[in-house]
């Protein structure tokens, strides 16, 4: 059968104009600028960074802006862009302990050095719809306080802890460099370094959703928030013309140490391990779910059940990117005429089989 | 010529500063000076790494962009640039102002008008985010219960 391949080139040029056209809504409401977007969707802006693996604000807001606010359509928009890039090198290893901190709270330990800093967030708000938002006007400016002399805040878990009960993070023997999902596929078993990479840059919604399931009970972890951390940190990178490293400027980060009972193994005692979440900008919640999910993923090395979801590295690995993920679902859209004709062609022939059957049978039973 | 520690030092704070500054500051010198490009400003990537649990084995949490530019001063240094962005005229600035900063007739100036009021005015930036979080910090007290 003669199956139409080509054509609908008219029809694809006037549904972009039609996108173009209700990207910008209304005219008669003032356009948005990408930096409105930049200063005031900011937290939209950082997941798209996060998961992008891009991090550029400008970018990330331009990115929001002609996907209309969706924000996985603008992740793939950031990605696809870095690909045009040159890679300069790598950064130094940042130094979250150095971090000029804007929030900083841990649940486990109360007093802490440098204080439980609650910095700007929607925690202990009501979640009640803010009409006075509806209205214009600049908000009071936030209440000043002296800082403590000591700027440095080093990190709660490796202050407090003096028994080495909580396991101690240390780099790999020779700190080598890391594998790069963005240069080299998945492999199996994924090193955590490959873990934490595709974490980082995995989609919230499921990084979050599998966290959760550790706390329900699908490869419980016994999690505490040992410590989140916000603010900014310096990047430094060597430039192959220098030969030392420079501090090129900064970037905002979010950080959470989980902690995690452990009831101990044959090569280790009882104690607490940790499980690590990262996000650019400000992403709490993303932090703590991929740490939550960096746990799960080390019960095989920590010699624990690994028969949840959770636990499972392939399946949360092969799952966990958005990008991959929405091309793959809508695939599905494209069309695939010639694909459903041989399935149709199949399915007849099979009902043909079974009818035919079905009247022996008859037929039998009738003699 | 500048010790390195000098040198990164100067290069930090001139990542950090706006580039209308960093051009205002080139501009004003008198001579002008002139310069050749070495490497002819790009822009492009630098992936960020982290480290597992902060002090632990290394991972990549993503990419940054990052521009940068090598000149050299008539006469003088060899400048580079590099900093977080795509702005590669402030690379392009950045790497002037280093090789007129380690040696020759601005040195010494640039590094009093330029830099150090710029190194100020990015630590009081710091210190006010600091002051906004401190009053942000929790003042426990104990609830005493009974008699």
């Amino acid at each position: 059968m003669y199956v139409a391949v080509k054509g609908g080139e008219r029809a694809i040029a006037n549904a972009h104009a039609w996108l173009a056209e209700s990207r910008r809504g209304d005219p008669a409401i003032p356009e948005l600028s990408v930096a409105q977007i930049r200063e005031q969707q900011k937290l939209a802006v950082d997941r798209v960074m996060t998961e992008g693996s891009l991090y550029d604000p400008d970018l990330a807001a331009l990115a929001l802006k002609q996907a209309c606010g969706d924000q996985v359509e603008a992740i793939f928009l950031l990605r696809a862009y870095r690909t045009t890039l040159p890679r300069f090198g790598a950064t130094l290893p940042i130094d979250t302990s150095a971090m000029t901190v804007r929030r900083r709270v841990s649940a486990v330990f109360k007093d802490i050095p440098g204080g439980q800093i609650l910095g700007s967030t929607f925690d202990y708000t009501h979640r009640l719809l803010d009409f006075a938002l509806m209205a214009e006007g600049e908000p009071a400016p936030a209440p000043v306080a002296a800082p403590a002399e000591e700027a440095r805040v080093p990190g709660v878990i490796d202050v407090l802890n003096r028994e080495n009960i909580i396991e101690v993070e240390r780099p790999a023997s020779g700190d080598p460099a890391p594998p790069d999902l963005t240069r080299e596929p998945l492999r199996f078993p994924a090193p955590r370094a490959m873990r934490l990479q595709n974490l980082a840059r995995g989609d919230e919604g499921f990084v979050l959703a599998m966290g959760y399931a550790t706390q329900r009970g699908y490869g419980r972890t016994h999690p505490f928030a040992g410590e989140i951390r916000h603010g900014t940190v310096a990047v430094e990178m060597v430039p192959p013309e220098l030969g030392f490293a420079v501090d090129i400027g900064d970037i905002e980060l979010t950080e959470c140490q989980m902690v995690n009972q452990f009831a101990g193994s044959k090569s280790e005692p009882p104690q607490f391990t940790r499980g690590y979440g990262v996000s650019f900008g400000h992403g709490e919640r993303k932090a703590m779910g991929m740490a939550l999910v960096d746990r799960a993923l080390r019960a095989e090395e920590l010699g624990e059940a690994t028969d949840a979801p959770p636990n499972d590295i392939e399946f949360v690995l092969y799952h966990s990117d958005n990008v991959e993920a929405q091309g793959f679902v809508q695939h599905l859209k494209l069309p695939h005429y010639v694909d459903f004709q041989s399935e149709l062609n199949v399915v007849r022939a099979m009902r043909r089989d079974a009818e035919a059957a079905r009247q022996a049978a008859l037929k039998e039973a009738a003699e | 010529m500048e010790s390195i520690d000098a040198r990164k030092s100067w290069l930090a704070v001139l990542a950090r500063a706006e580039r209308a500054t960093l051009e205002a500051a080139v501009i004003g010198l008198s001579p002008r000076p002139s310069w050749r490009v070495v490497k002819p400003a790009e822009s492009g990537l630098a992936m960020v790494r982290g480290r597992a649990g902060g002090t632990g084995q290394q991972f990549n949490i993503g990419e940054m962009s990052v521009a940068r530019c090598v000149v050299q001063v008539e006469g003088g240094a060899v400048g580079v640039g590099y900093v977080a962005g795509r702005d590669k005229r402030k690379a392009e600035l950045v790497a002037v102002l280093d090789a007129l900063l380690q040696d020759g007739p601005f040195a010494e100036r640039l590094r009093r008008d330029l830099v150090a009021p710029l190194a100020q005015g990015q630590e009081a930036a710091r210190q006010r985010v600091l002051s906004k979080a401190a009053a942000t910090k929790v003042d426990f007290f104990t609830m005493v219960r009974g008699s």
